[in-house]
């Protein structure tokens, strides 16, 4: 018998909680923020360079459970070649997807389809949206041309 | 196989919420030391109150309003008993033990401290026996100091000389921490405290519920503590201040029941304990809180003790045999209370957590209120089980059995 816990805890969610990829801290980034969520001490950085419009590199060092780490880990690797509106569009589909709303019948989410699963768990979706909600504040203060370091806090996602 | 010391099966009976099943398994409830489980009588004491005794509390002239007032003041004699106070004008209710320190901060601390003075804590407070010192420190200039805590997580005291000194106007230590277990022997630092001129507090929000409570004894000028840690209501906390430091403080907050005289110009304040209890309190609370005392008078705190002793011991051995498993605190169950604190290497504690709870196993995962003590221990959180007077060593078997589960699930 299956284990209840095997539509949280995907095969791919674990393999990308042992390895994270897109851990390595960039040399020059365009822009970073930090996500906490203060209510379990899960914490991560996002940093993005950007050129031409488009996300050339994207690094997440995250600490935290398996859900926070490999949301962050597929996040640097979906993320890479897209335009910073194909980025938003991207982070607002899964904000949707997260909250159970409609998301559009074409939008491919490759490996983070396996996170949907986390929808049955609500008191672990702000776990998968830490990453998300980090990133669309670095995108934003990058377009508002804001200091490159700052801190959000979630907490009722 | 339970203890001998307390008939666990029979304080069962009185927890209709342990027959429950979680995910398809009976419940195993190890995080009392966020919030205890209510036996009947306190439910039923809640319910009584309301069919048959509710009224305002103190002033009315009529017998019901008389009779709400005299369930109200049992529980305060009957608290005022339960710690060793002199009287009841020494016993204030607050909401909770975080209330209670608040209300010390505010106004003992910001009438007494000022620049160059010290409030010394230790690594392992919560952060109710940190922040509001923090705040007060901003406020006042006083500068806070802290105890260390040595390998094996109980206080390191090797430099106690050079943090409590002729400075230090406040010690506030928790008798028991609620991550590590550590029961703080707390009467010879107080003692030393006082002889220095210092005021003392103990946070005995952990320590009360599991183990008996004497204000002498303890050497302690404030107690505090949080009914539903002991089998009492939520939103019920006490303050116990000594009668001549709450008389020369300052009302905390303002309003009903606290004043004596009122015009628009001057308000003089009530006595004690009323100066210190404005507006409506929750009285079903108080009136139920005594029936929590009465339970555990009944057990008898020694017997409580030892059951928890019992089963912290077993806990301790059973999960001693992981080896993927680190344990924080002291490994000796001597001094030691119910409490357990663990890691599982390669595993974050909420996930951890999470896969005890699809077995059923109510345990709590995350910093428990007390990052700084995560910083010196090392880890961003730990995952807690915690036993009170209706655990068994069953369900430490069942924990066990879990952990080894989650591991072979996480592929580990």
């Amino acid at each position: 018998m299956s284990h209840p816990l095997e539509a949280l805890y995907r095969d791919i969610i674990l393999d990308h909680y042992r390895s994270p990829r897109g851990v390595e801290p960039l040399a020059s980034a365009d822009v970073c923020s930090r996500g906490s969520n203060p209510s379990c001490g899960d914490e991560l950085q996002v940093q993005l360079k950007i050129d031409d419009g488009k996300i050339s590199q994207a690094s997440i060092s995250a600490r935290g459970c398996a859900i926070s780490v490999a949301s962050s880990s597929m996040l640097t690797e979906v993320i890479e070649g897209m335009t910073l509106d194909e980025a938003v569009e991207f982070g607002e589909n899964i904000r949707n997807m997260m909250h159970g709303k409609e998301i559009p019948e074409d939008f491919d989410l490759g490996d983070i389809d396996a996170l949907k699963g986390v929808r049955k768990f609500p008191v672990r979706v702000k776990c998968a949206m830490l990453a998300w909600v980090a990133t669309l504040e670095a995108i934003r203060k990058y377009r508002d041309g804001e200091a490159t370091d700052s801190k959000i806090e979630i907490t009722t996602e | 196989m339970t203890t001998e010391i307390l008939d666990v099966a029979k304080i069962r009976t009185d927890f209709p919420i342990l027959g429950r099943s979680m995910n398809g398994k009976p419940l195993a409830f190890l995080d009392s030391a966020a919030s205890s489980q209510k036996p009947n009588q306190v439910v039923s004491a809640i319910t009584n109150y309301y069919q048959n005794h509710h009224a305002n509390v103190h002033r009315g002239m009529y017998t019901l309003a008389a009779e709400a007032t005299e369930l109200f003041e049992n529980t305060r004699t009957k608290i005022a008993q339960f710690i060793g106070a002199d009287s009841t004008k020494e016993i204030i209710f607050t909401r909770n033990a975080t209330e209670a320190i608040n209300l010390v901060a505010y106004t003992w601390g910001e009438t007494n401290l000022k620049a160059g003075d010290e409030i010394l804590i230790s690594v392992m407070e919560h952060h109710a026996n940190l922040v509001p010192w923090v705040r007060v420190c901003e406020k006042t200039g006083a500068t806070l100091k802290t105890i260390p805590i040595d390998s094996d997580g109980r206080l390191d005291l090797s430099s106690l000389d050079t943090l409590l000194t002729a400075k230090t106007k406040l010690v506030a230590l928790s008798r028991m921490s609620n991550v590590l277990g550590t029961i703080n022997d707390v009467a010879p630092i107080f003692a030393a405290a006082k002889k220095l001129g210092a005021v003392t507090l103990v946070d005995a929000a952990q320590s009360a519920p599991h183990i008996a409570t004497d204000v002498k004894k303890l050497n302690c000028d404030f107690l505090v503590l949080s009914a539903h840690k002991m089998l009492g209501p939520t939103g019920v906390g006490i303050l116990y201040g000594r009668e001549e430091l709450l008389n020369a403080m300052p009302p905390f907050l303002a309003g009903g029941e606290m004043i004596d005289q009122v015009t628009f110009e001057k308000v003089t304040y009530n006595e004690l304990p009323h100066k210190f209890e404005a507006g409506t309190p929750d009285i079903a609370g108080v009136v139920a809180f005594s029936a929590a005392i009465d339970y555990l008078n009944n057990l008898g705190m020694d017997a409580v003790q030892r059951h928890e002793h019992e089963i912290t011991s077993y806990a301790l051995a059973k999960l001693g045999e992981l080896p993927w498993l680190t344990i924080y605190g002291p490994r000796d169950s001597k001094n030691r209370g119910a409490a357990v604190s663990f890691t599982v290497e390669g595993i974050h504690p909420h996930d951890v957590s999470q896969f005890l709870d699809s077995a059923g196993i109510a345990v709590r995962a995350g910093h428990h209120c007390a990052q700084p003590l995560m910083k010196a221990l090392g880890t961003d959180a730990t995952t807690r089980a915690s036993f009170y007077i209706y655990n068994t060593n069953e369900e430490v078997d069942r924990l066990c059995k879990a952990l080894i589960d989650l591991r072979s699930f996480f592929k580990l």
